[in-house]
C-alpha cells in the first residue's frame, strides 16, 4: 500500500505528496498532460522536441541543468504518445532547488532561438541513431500508420518524418507551452524524505503564483472499428525475416487491458511462455518471439513479434503464430498457468516498488489517468482476471478483421 | 512573490557524510564467502552467485559465455521448460550472465517463495547436463542475432575498439565471429562447467529485506560445494600498431560510430579515482565539457560520453557517440580540443565544486537500497578492495585540486596515446 496525500493549488496545480524517510534523497516528477497524441498531424514530434527545449534556458534561468547539478542532483524526461514527464532526484536538503527550476521553466521558458537551433539537430540525430540507422529500424513507425487510420496514435513520439522537425519555429513553440504546460494541465508528485508541510510550503511559494492556463480539452478522433485484415510485405536489406502482427486492444482504464496485460504475459515473456516454447524450442520456426502490448491510454495495440530461423517460410510461421493463438481462443488456460502469469504480475510490481523514483512516476501517472490511488488496487485487478476472461478476450482481440500483418523480409 | 532569479540556498553535497552501509559477511561451511545487506521496506530479495568463471578461463572463444547461458537449460531430472516453469511459476526472475573474469547467477524473488527457488538454482550449480539439442537451438539463434548486431554500426565499433587496445588474444579485447559458433561443442562446455562451476570457486552476495535464519539457508544449500581454489593467471594486453582506423559497414548509413580510447589502470592504480573526477568533468556527466559542446553547442549528436573501463586487470579510458555521418571528423577534432584546453587551462572553482557536487549526489542516490548498496559491496569485492577504497574515493572528489587535474590531463589526455574509430 503506497502512503501519499494529495491537495490542489488554487491554479489548479495537482500536487502528491508521498514521505520515505529511508532514503537521504527526495524526487520531484513533474507530469504533463501532453503527449504525441495532441500534435498536430502536420507537425509531428513536436512533444519530444519540446522535451528538449525544456532544458534551454527559461525565463529567470539561463540554464536549468548546472544549478541542478550543483545541487547534487540529476534529472531526466521522456515524452510518450500520451504524456511528458519530467524528474528530477537530489539531496532532500536541497529540495527547493527543485521547486525553483521547475517552477521558472513553468512559469516560461527563455525561447531561444540558438536552442531552438541546436535540439532540431540533436533530434535529427536522435531520429537517426534509433530509426534509420538500425536493421528494421523503421517498422514501428510503418506499423502505427498501418493500424491507425484516424487516431493520432499513427505517429511515433520521434515524429513522421525529420522535416517535421526541422521545420519547427519559434511561434509552434510558444503556442505549445501555453496551451499544453499550465499547471491546470500538470501534476506535481514530490517523494522521499519530505514532510507534507515542507511540500505545501514550497509549493505554494514556487507555483502558486503562476497563472492557472486553460484546462486542455482533449478531443482526439477515435479509432474507427477495424473490419478487414490490413497486411503490407517490406523488402529490406535486413539480415533476417521478420514478422510483426498487431491488433487492436482495450485502453488502460477498461478492465480488458488487464485481461490482455497477463495475456500477453501466457503468450511470452519467459522461458516457459507458449510462442517461445513452441516456436523457438520446440518448432524451431522462429529465432526470437516476443508478445507485449504499447501500454497506452487510449485503445492501443497488442503485437507479436518476431525473426524467423533462415530458410523457414514466412507463411509457414505465420500459421504456426495462428495456431497457437487459436488455442488461446479455443481452450482455457490451465489454473496453474494463470496463476504463474499473477505472480509474475506480482512480484513485478513489489519490484518497481522499491525505488521511490518509480513510485513517485506510478502516482502522477495514475493521477494523470483519473486518481493516484488506483495505484494501490492494481493488483486487485489482475487477481479478479478468470480463465474464461483470457478465452473471451483472446477471441476479441486475436480476429483476424482485427489484424496488421507486416512481413519485413530479407533481400539477401 | 519569490526572487526567481535567486537561486535557493543549498547545501552542498561535499559536505555530506557518505556512509555506505556495511555487509554483513559470513563463511560458509566450505569456505564460500556470503555476502549480506540487510534493508528495504518492501518482502523481496536478490542472491547472487559469482563464479570465476569469465571469458578470462576458456581456451576458446564462446566456451565461458555459453556453458553459463546453458545453466539453466536442463539437468538430469527437469528439462529447459521445467526448468523456467519452475521459476516463472513463483514469479522469480533467474538469470545469468557471463563477464570477463566473472560469470554469475542472480535470482531476484519475493521472500515468500525462497524456499523452493534455492534447491533448484542448487540442481543448476550441480547437475546441470546442457543437452545437445539445447546447444544446437542456441548456437542458431545466437548467429542470427549476431548477423543483426553485425548490421549495426554502434556493435561494430564497440568490439573493435577494445580489439584495437587490448589485442584480439585478450580476454577484453577478443569478439566473437560467426565462425565460432560452429566449433562449439557439448564436451568442451561440458568441462569448463564441471571445473568452473561444479568444482569451481564462488562468492555470493544478498540483499534485500533478508528472512531471519538466512544463513542457515544458504549454508543448507550450498555450504557442502566443493569451492575449489582457483587462481587466475596472468595476460598482459597487446594493442595493435595502428592507431586511426575508418570502416565502412553500411555504405547507407546516415550516422558515424565514433570510439576513442587509450589504455589505463585499473582500480589499484593511484591515478585511478582521480582519473574518474578528471572523466567526469571530460565527458561523464550531462554538464560535462563533451556534452556541453558537442551536444549542447553544436547538436552534432544526441550524445557523447566518456568512461574509464570496469574491469579488474586492466582499465580503458574511452570516448563514446554516435554523429552524423558529415560531422565525425569535425566530432573528433573538437574531443581533442577539449583535451587540449583541459591540458592548458585550470578549471575554476566553480564548474569543479559543480563536478564535486554532483559526483557526490550521484553515490548518495546510488546508494538507495538494498540492491545499490550490494553492487557497490560487489564491485569492492571483486576488485580486492575494502570499503576504505569507498572513503578514499569520496575524499579524492572532496580534495582534488584545479592543479592536480590539469597534471592528469597532461599526462593522459595527450592525443597521440588515443586509438581513434570512426565505423559508419
Amino acid at each position: 500500500m503506497i502512503q501519499f496525500e494529495k491537495f490542489t493549488l488554487s491554479n489548479g496545480l495537482r500536487v502528491i505528496v508521498h514521505q520515505d524517510l529511508s532514503t537521504p534523497m527526495a524526487v520531484v516528477n513533474l507530469m504533463y498532460d501532453v503527449g504525441a497524441r495532441d500534435e498536430d498531424p502536420e507537425r509531428t514530434g513536436f512533444a519530444h522536441l519540446f522535451e528538449h527545449l525544456m532544458f534551454g534556458g527559461s525565463v529567470n534561468i539561463p540554464s536549468y541543468d548546472e544549478p541542478l547539478q550543483m545541487a547534487g542532483g540529476e534529472n531526466n524526461a521522456y515524452t510518450t504518445n500520451d504524456l511528458t514527464n519530467y524528474y528530477i532526484q537530489l539531496p532532500a536538503d536541497n529540495l527547493e532547488t527543485a521547486f525553483w527550476l521547475e517552477s521558472d521553466r513553468m512559469l516560461s521558458l527563455a525561447f531561444s532561438k540558438k536552442s531552438l537551433d541546436v535540439q532540431r539537430k540533436v533530434v535529427c540525430e536522435e531520429f537517426k541513431e534509433h530509426y534509420l540507422t538500425k536493421p528494421y529500424g523503421d517498422v514501428w513507425h510503418k506499423m502505427r500508420e498501418l493500424a491507425y487510420t484516424t487516431h493520432p496514435y499513427r505517429w511515433m513520439t520521434i515524429g513522421k518524418e525529420l522535416s517535421h522537425i526541422e521545420n519547427a519555429a519559434l511561434a509552434d513553440v510558444e503556442h505549445f507551452f501555453f496551451k499544453h504546460y499550465r499547471p491546470v494541465n500538470a501534476v506535481l508528485v514530490v517523494a522521499g524524505n519530505v514532510t507534507v508541510e515542507k511540500v505545501k510550503s514550497l509549493a505554494e511559494k514556487w507555483f502558486g503564483d503562476i497563472p492557472s492556463g486553460e484546462k486542455y480539452k482533449r478531443n482526439l478522433p477515435q479509432e474507427p472499428e477495424q473490419t478487414a485484415a490490413r497486411k503490407q510485405v517490406i523488402q529490406s536489406n535486413v539480415p533476417l525475416d521478420a514478422f510483426y502482427k498487431c491488433w487492436h486492444m482495450a485502453g488502460r482504464l477498461d478492465r480488458r487491458y488487464y485481461i490482455a496485460d497477463l495475456l500477453g504475459d501466457i503468450l511470452s515473456g519467459g522461458g516457459s511462455s507458449r510462442l517461445y516454447q513452441s516456436l523457438v524450442k520446440e518448432k524451431k520456426l522462429f529465432s526470437s518471439i516476443e508478445c507485449f502490448h504499447f501500454g497506452s491510454t487510449d485503445a492501443g495495440l497488442m503485437a507479436i513479434e518476431g525473426k524467423l530461423v533462415k530458410g523457414v517460410q514466412i507463411d509457414e510461421a505465420e500459421k504456426a503464430v495462428e495456431a497457437e493463438l487459436d488455442k488461446m481462443k479455443n481452450e482455457l488456460v490451465s489454473a496453474s498457468e494463470l496463476q504463474k502469469v499473477k505472480n509474475k504480475t506480482e512480484s513485478m510490481i513489489a519490484f518497481e516498488d522499491m525505488s521511490v523514483m518509480s513510485r513517485a512516476n506510478s502516482l502522477a501517472y495514475y493521477e494523470l489517468l483519473g486518481d493516484a490511488s488506483w495505484m494501490n488496487f492494481e493488483l486487485e485487478k489482475y487477481a479478479s482476471v478468470s480463465a474464461e476472461d483470457i478465452l473471451q478476450e483472446s477471441r476479441n482481440i486475436f480476429r483476424e478483421s482485427n489484424s496488421n500483418t507486416i512481413h519485413y523480409l530479407s533481400n539477401n | 512573490m519569490p526572487d526567481r532569479k535567486q537561486a535557493p540556498v543549498i547545501v552542498d553535497a561535499v559536505d555530506f557524510d557518505l556512509r555506505l552501509k556495511q555487509a554483513e559477511k559470513i563463511v560458509l561451511k566450505n569456505g564460500v564467502e556470503v555476502y549480506a545487506v540487510n534493508a528495504g521496506a518492501e518482502e523481496v530479495m536478490s542472491v547472487e552467485w559469482v563464479f570465476y568463471a569469465g571469458n578470462w578461463f576458456e581456451d576458446k572463444n564462446l566456451v565461458a559465455a555459453t556453458s553459463n547461458f546453458l545453466l539453466r537449460n536442463g539437468t538430469s531430472n527437469k528439462t529447459a521448460f521445467q526448468l523456467n516453469e519452475h521459476f516463472e511459476y513463483y514469479g522469480a526472475y533467474l538469470n545469468r550472465a557471463c563477464y570477463n573474469e566473472t560469470a554469475t547467477i542472480t535470482l531476484h524473488c519475493l521472500n515468500k517463495h525462497i524456499q523452493e527457488l534455492l534447491p533448484v538454482v542448487r540442481e543448476l550449480i550441480t547437475d546441470s547436463v546442457m543437452p545437445q539439442e539445447e546447444l544446437d537451438t542456441y548456437r542458431q539463434n545466437m548467429t542470427q542475432r549476431l548477423k543483426v548486431n553485425l548490421k549495426k554500426s554502434d556493435f561494430v565499433a564497440s568490439r573493435l575498439i577494445d580489439a584495437y587496445v587490448y589485442g584480439e588474444q585478450h580476454p577484453y579485447g577478443k569478439y566473437t565471429r560467426l565462425e565460432d559458433f560452429d566449433s562449439l561443442n557439448r564436451e568442451e562446455l561440458i568441462a569448463f562447467y564441471k571445473q568452473y562451476y561444479q568444482q569451481g570457486k564462488f562468492v555470493m552476495f544478498i540483499a534485500g529485506r533478508l528472512p531471519t535464519g538466512w544463513p542457515d539457508l544458504i549454508n543448507r544449500y550450498f555450504g557442502d560445494l566443493p569451492n575449489a581454489a582457483g587462481d587466475m593467471h596472468n595476460i598482459s594486453r597487446e594493442p595493435v600498431a595502428e592507431k586511426k582506423s575508418r570502416i565502412i559497414n553500411d555504405a547507407e548509413g546516415v550516422q558515424g560510430s565514433i570510439r576513442m580510447a587509450r589504455p589505463f589502470y585499473n582500480r589499484h592504480h593511484p591515478d585511478f579515482v582521480k582519473a574518474m573526477v578528471l572523466n567526469t568533468l571530460f565527458g561523464g556527466f550531462f554538464g560535462s565539457r563533451l556534452m556541453s559542446n558537442i551536444r549542447e553547442d553544436k547538436g552534432y549528436t544526441y550524445g557523447i560520453h566518456s568512461f574509464l573501463q570496469n574491469h579488474i586487470h586492466d582499465s580503458a579510458w574511452v570516448i563514446s557517440t554516435e554523429a552524423g555521418k558529415d560531422v565525425c571528423e569535425a566530432t573528433i577534432q573538437e574531443v581533442y580540443k577539449e583535451m587540449k584546453i583541459l591540458r592548458d587551462d585550470l578549471v575554476d572553482e566553480e564548474e569543479l565544486l559543480l563536478v564535486r557536487n554532483y559526483m557526490m549526489g550521484s553515490i548518495l542516490g546510488d546508494l538507495d537500497g538494498p540492491f545499490q548498496i550490494i553492487a557497490r559491496w560487489k564491485n569492492i569485492v571483486l576488485n580486492k578492495r575494502t570499503d576504505q577504497y569507498f572513503y578514499d574515493s569520496i575524499q579524492t572528489i572532496k580534495t582534488i585540486s584545479a592543479e592536480e587535474l590539469r597534471a592528469l590531463a597532461q599526462q593522459y589526455l595527450q592525443p597521440e596515446d588515443f586509438y581513434e574509430l570512426v565505423v559508419v
